[in-house]
């Protein structure tokens, strides 16, 4: 193996050595000085994120283990661009909970852990890869979401995460299992020329598909959202719902084009039918929260039932419309969050009803809020709109009409929960609204960058142009 | 080419002077505002005179022939090729002359209203629409595209509205505003429609190109038939009936006289002077459109035309209030600049009616303009409309008497005055053309002798009424205007019209012809003279042709019931047969249906919630077993 066949592991490796230095870092580091570790953390994942774009070679590795495109390229970045945001806007929770930064190393190395997980797993050129990136993807996770070891909650969140994530990945162990056991080969060039039309196969589809579906928390494999949502700290259900599920979207993709291409009348009717029950019932159960971090996750849920939209059909135009879909939510979702944790850090107040009237305290905070909520419930001209425009244009394009419709509908009942947080914060009066919050400047940069994002994504036509070329060829 | 960059500060500069005064006339004394916006219109008057100087008798003719000058042209919206809106200055024989009306009689207003309005509460936002329809209006008449026209068209529409409701407190000013603008708007409509229907056929919004005579909007237009008409002349019927909103033709015709709720300054500006003859400026903008495409829609123009002006004569002999008397004499006086256009043809000669008709436009507005403020001197004066409380008020206002009289003798069309010549050459250009329209053309100048002097007698001769105090002569900021505008009305008439204004832009050279000037002086002498036997003293004899005419006279005295006509066809049939049953599907069904999805939403999210335990065991559990139920859901679609 040549150095140049390694660098297509940019990514990876990139991702490795940061994590690597953090940890040098933190040991090396005397007592006084652990909260160097915060703009350490900032200034070496910028720098991975910029490599990231750097132009470089496409190709296979390890016989066809491990892949790279253009396509995942965009995909990897799209991810490092989320977690860098995340990063910073963990500065204040991390500040705020861990008065020494004891710990704050090890979060950062186990979430670049979870990065390395997610972007082996979109590299993947087999289920044996596949399911190593996924693991390493997502039991990270889990101790990050119990990482607040004095707080029941967070303990219980942890416990609720390995735990449905062990059944589905057993479920999805099975899936890969039987694809095995019928076609006597783990890798997605060789099953995709397949044909797989047994019921058997259909069987391990379905399996593979929970396995998955399990992390974007499609319905019914979205139950443990909320609750880990809710006890985990803000931030890091902010990086579940966004990162997480926006990687597993991905490697959804990367499946069913490539493995699953000769079920297409399968997926598309599963698709079809969880997409209607996924927003549906994520609308249904968003509308009662009054907990902020429960309202987001509800909320997240239903925003995934919108991403089969642009799948369903199985065109070019549809996954770049996906990948868009994605990029935007990523940032409206981490602004949403971002406004939550702030708030959280300062007073730990996460109900709806603490809003009340926050604008007249908080004007800045309330813009963002309601940028990345407008966004998320895809109001012109923010950028939230675009990214279901195009994706319900690639459903009708494609004759789902009906689907549409339902989307609509779905998108309209969106509309009245996040308008009820808007409404509490601007039109609301509160005897005790929170009080003016001074943030600290990681906090403001995260917000900012969120906000910029919102409104940019949806002007800048040359993104989608750029996602349009890149997401060719699978 | 000399340089005509400077007009670009005729209209702008009132734009500024209502932002200004719109926004921050409250701070100061009110007297401020007036006089910013006095002095502004003073500069585009002073302005549009100077462009007026330079185009008609320096650089705007070339080898003969009135250039169309673009002064500016900003391409705004592009649609294709050749179809883009721009926004521009395009100057003219008649954008010019225009100009010059719009801004002289808008100064006049201006400073007349500064003695008018005085005391009024809501004096610097009146002062900052009459800046902004005065604005509007020019961006009408200078616009070199239709679509920019309309565009201005619609500021102007919305201006009037706002002037002509200026006593928002009043339910009947409130009403009339109203009307105006939805009359207008509804005409707007078909203005709408045309420009579309224009532009898909000619492939172009630009005036340049729309009207040459040899250029493609012409040649290409006349293909596509519909309904035995060609598509362009059903587009210019459609643009004929926005100008026909505008400019007050049957039956689109009612909304003016309402509209003198309005302060009478402002019935002088925009409803004699300047925006009701926006409908006539507009067809002689496009008028080598309607001559070479279009016969048939002129032909529609003319007899709209003359219908309206005998109809809106007749009307006005029986009205009492002195604002509607002159409202439906400019209905009227608008009829005949239609029917000038109408029977025009195209060249210098053969466009004799067309300079005709701007001709009259142009003297028209400055007597109608002097009637309506000599009008408002007297409802200043003594604070009533109606003329039977009126009379002898030669004795108290002399100079307004002989304002106005000067200016009925000019609409009467009495030699030397300015009504004669143009009214002339209008009925010579009819008589050319169609002897039946020049027949009611002439009995139309009769009765419109009849009903000034009718007006005229019974405010400024007849007996004294009983005044609540004794009447004044109105202030000298109000008495110089009407001085001004008399001197104009008089001498207007001897300006030689067609040497700057004709169809092409080629001058030519007219005359008076006697055999119709003597006959037509001679009806209007008969018409003045049956007034002053009727009306000079207070007799009986009025009563009597009441009651003589009897059914005609009241049918007239009521308009015509054309109102009634209207609010029948809306309250009645439209509202019944379509708003109410709209109405009740609306609250019913749609709503209905609505707030059962919410409903539906909110029941259901209610029962599901107990699916979300908290329970790890049921978590999973339900996983699983929504994974086998898709899987099974799978295989029966599959199967089936």
């Amino acid at each position: 193996m040549t150095i140049e066949q390694l660098l297509l592991m940019r990514h990876e490796i990139m991702l490795l050595i940061a994590a690597v230095i953090i940890l040098i870092i933190e040991l090396s580091a005397g007592k006084d000085n652990k909260s160097l570790m915060i703009p350490a953390a900032v200034i070496i994942f910028s720098l991975v994120t910029f490599i990231g774009f750097l132009p470089i070679e496409t190709g296979k590795l390890f016989g066809g283990s491990y892949n790279t495109s253009d396509m995942i390229i965009l995909m990897k970045n799209s991810l490092n661009i989320g977690v860098l945001i995340v990063i910073i806007q963990s500065a204040g929770w991390l500040k705020h909970s861990f008065e020494n930064f004891d710990n704050s190393g090890g979060y950062f190395f186990i979430i670049i852990s979870s990065v390395i997980g997610m972007d082996f797993m979109i590299s993947a050129g087999d289920f044996l890869m596949f399911y190593i990136g996924l693991e390493l993807a997502t039991i990270p996770i889990a101790a990050l979401a119990a990482v607040e070891k004095m707080k029941r909650r967070s303990s219980e969140a942890g416990i609720k995460l390995i735990l449905s994530a062990a059944l589905s990945s057993g479920i999805l162990l099975f899936g890969i299992s039987i694809l095995y056991a019928t076609n006597g080969s783990l890798f997605f060039s060789s099953l995709s020329s397949d044909n797989l039309n047994s019921s058997l196969q259909i069987l391990a589809f379905i399996f593979v598909f929970t396995g998955v579906a399990f992390k974007i928390s499609l319905v019914p494999f979205h139950l443990w959202t909320a609750d880990v949502y809710e006890g985990a700290p803000v931030n890091i259900s902010s990086f579940l719902s966004s990162i997480s599920k926006a990687s597993a979207v991905f490697i959804l993709i990367i499946l069913l084009f490539t493995v699953f291409n000769s079920l297409v009348s399968v997926w598309n009717t599963v698709l079809y039918y969880t997409a209607v029950i996924t927003m549906t019932i994520g609308n249904l159960f968003a509308i009662r929260q009054q907990n902020m971090k429960r309202f987001l996750a509800f909320s997240s849920i239903a925003q995934a039932g919108f991403i089969p939209l642009g799948i369903i059909g199985g065109t070019q135009f549809g996954i770049s419309a996906v990948i868009y879909f994605l990029l935007i939510y990523i940032f409206s979702n981490l602004g949403a969050f971002g406004v939550v944790s702030a708030i959280s850090n300062a007073t730990g107040k996460e109900n709806m009803d603490d809003y009340n009237g926050l604008y007249r305290t908080n004007p800045k905070l309330s813009l963002v809020m309601m940028l990345s909520l407008f966004s998320l419930a895809g109001i012109p001209p923010v950028a939230g709109f675009f990214g279901k425009f195009f994706l319900f244009t690639a459903a009708a394009v494609q004759g789902y009409y009906i689907l549409v419709f339902i989307a609509v509908v779905n998108a309209t009942i969106s509309l009245y929960y996040y308008l009820l947080v808007v409404k509490a914060m601007f039109i609301n009066k509160s005897d005790s609204p929170i009080e003016f919050i001074n943030n600290d400047n990681y906090t403001k940069a995260g917000l900012l960058i969120c906000a910029i994002g919102i409104i940019i994504i949806g002007f800048a036509g040359i993104i989608f142009e750029f996602i349009e070329s890149a997401s060719t060829g699978i | 080419m000399e340089n005509f960059l400077y007009t670009l500060i005729i209209p702008v500069i009132l734009f500024f002077s209502f932002i200004f005064t719109g926004l921050s006339g409250n701070k100061f004394k009110p007297a401020v505002s007036g006089i910013i916006c006095t002095a502004t219109v003073f500069i585009s008057a002073a302005l549009s005179y100077w462009t007026a100087y330079q185009y008609f008798f320096l650089h705007g003719k070339v080898n003969g022939v009135y250039q169309i000058i673009n002064v500016y042209k900003i391409e705004w919206l592009k649609f294709n090729e050749t179809l883009s809106i721009d926004i521009g200055i395009l100057l003219d024989p008649i954008s010019v002359m225009m100009m010059v009306v719009i801004t002289t009689v808008s100064l006049m207003v201006h400073i007349y209203s500064i003695g008018y309005m005085k005391g009024d509460s809501g004096y610097s936002r009146y002062f900052a629409f009459l800046s902004l329809f005065t604005f509007a209006m020019l961006g009408l008449v200078l616009s070199v595209n239709i679509f920019m026209t309309y565009m201005f068209w619609e500021l102007v529409g919305i201006s009037s509205y706002l002037l002509i409701g200026h006593y928002y407190n009043k339910p009947s000013a409130v009403s009339a505003s109203k009307k105006a603008f939805i009359v207008t708007r509804f005409a707007d409509l078909g203005f709408l429609i045309g420009i579309l229907l224009l532009s898909a056929f000619a492939g172009t919004f630009d005036f340049n190109e729309l009207t040459n005579p040899n250029g493609n909007a012409i040649l290409q237009s006349a293909s596509t038939t519909f309904m035995g008409l060609s598509a362009i002349s059903w587009a210019l019927i459609l643009i004929f009936i926005g100008c026909a909103g505008k400019s007050a033709m049957f039956p689109l015709h009612i909304w003016l006289p309402d509209a003198m709720e309005g302060p009478t300054p402002v019935s002088a500006l925009i409803h004699a002077a300047t925006m009701v003859v926006a409908g006539v400026y507009l067809i002689a903008r496009l008028f080598p459109l309607y001559v070479f495409t279009s016969p048939v829609a002129l032909e529609v123009v003319a007899h709209v035309g003359a219908f309206t002006s005998l109809f809106a004569a007749i009307i006005a002999c029986t009205q009492t209030d002195i604002k509607r008397v002159l409202a439906f004499s400019t209905i009227s006086q608008i009829g005949y600049m239609m029917v000038s256009l109408g029977v025009s043809g195209y060249g210098a000669e053969e466009g004799l009616g067309y300079m005709a008709s701007m001709f009259h436009l142009f003297t028209h507005a400055f007597f109608k303009a002097l009637l309506f403020l000599g009008a408002g001197s007297i409802i200043h004066a003594i604070h009533t409309n109606e003329i039977y409380s009126m009379g002898n008020l030669r004795k108290y206002m002399p100079l307004t008497h002989i304002t106005f009289l000067t200016a009925c003798l000019a609409i009467a069309g009495i030699p030397p005055l300015s009504g004669f010549f143009s009214k002339d050459e209008m009925l010579v250009a009819v008589m050319e053309k169609n002897i039946f329209l020049f027949a009611v053309q002439y009995v139309v100048a009769g009765i419109t002798a009849f009903y000034m002097f009718r007006l005229y007698f019974t405010v400024f001769w007849n007996k004294d009424k009983k005044y609540e105090h004794v009447p004044h002569e109105s202030p000298n900021v109000m008495l110089i205007t009407l001085i001004f505008l008399a001197v104009c009305s008089a001498l207007a008439g001897l300006i030689p019209f067609s040497q700057f204004v004709s169809s092409n832009g080629v001058p030519f050279s007219t005359h008076i012809h006697m055999n119709i000037a003597i006959p037509v002086v001679g009806i209007a002498l008969a018409g003045i003279l049956l007034a002053y036997a009727l009306y000079k003293k207070e007799s009986l004899s009025p009563e009597k042709i009441k009651n003589s005419l009897g059914v005609f006279y009241r049918s007239a005295y009521r308009k015509f019931y054309i109102d009634e006509i209207y609010i029948f066809v809306t309250k009645k049939i439209i509202f019944n047969l379509i708003s109410v049953p709209v109405a009740w599907f609306d609250r019913h069904v749609v709503d209905n249906t609505m707030n059962g999805i919410a409903y539906t939403t909110n029941f259901v999210s209610e029962k599901i919630k107990y699916m979300q335990s908290g329970q790890l065991q049921q978590y999973a559990f339900i996983m699983v077993a929504g994974m086998i139920l898709i899987f099974l859901l799978t295989l029966y679609l599959i199967i089936v």
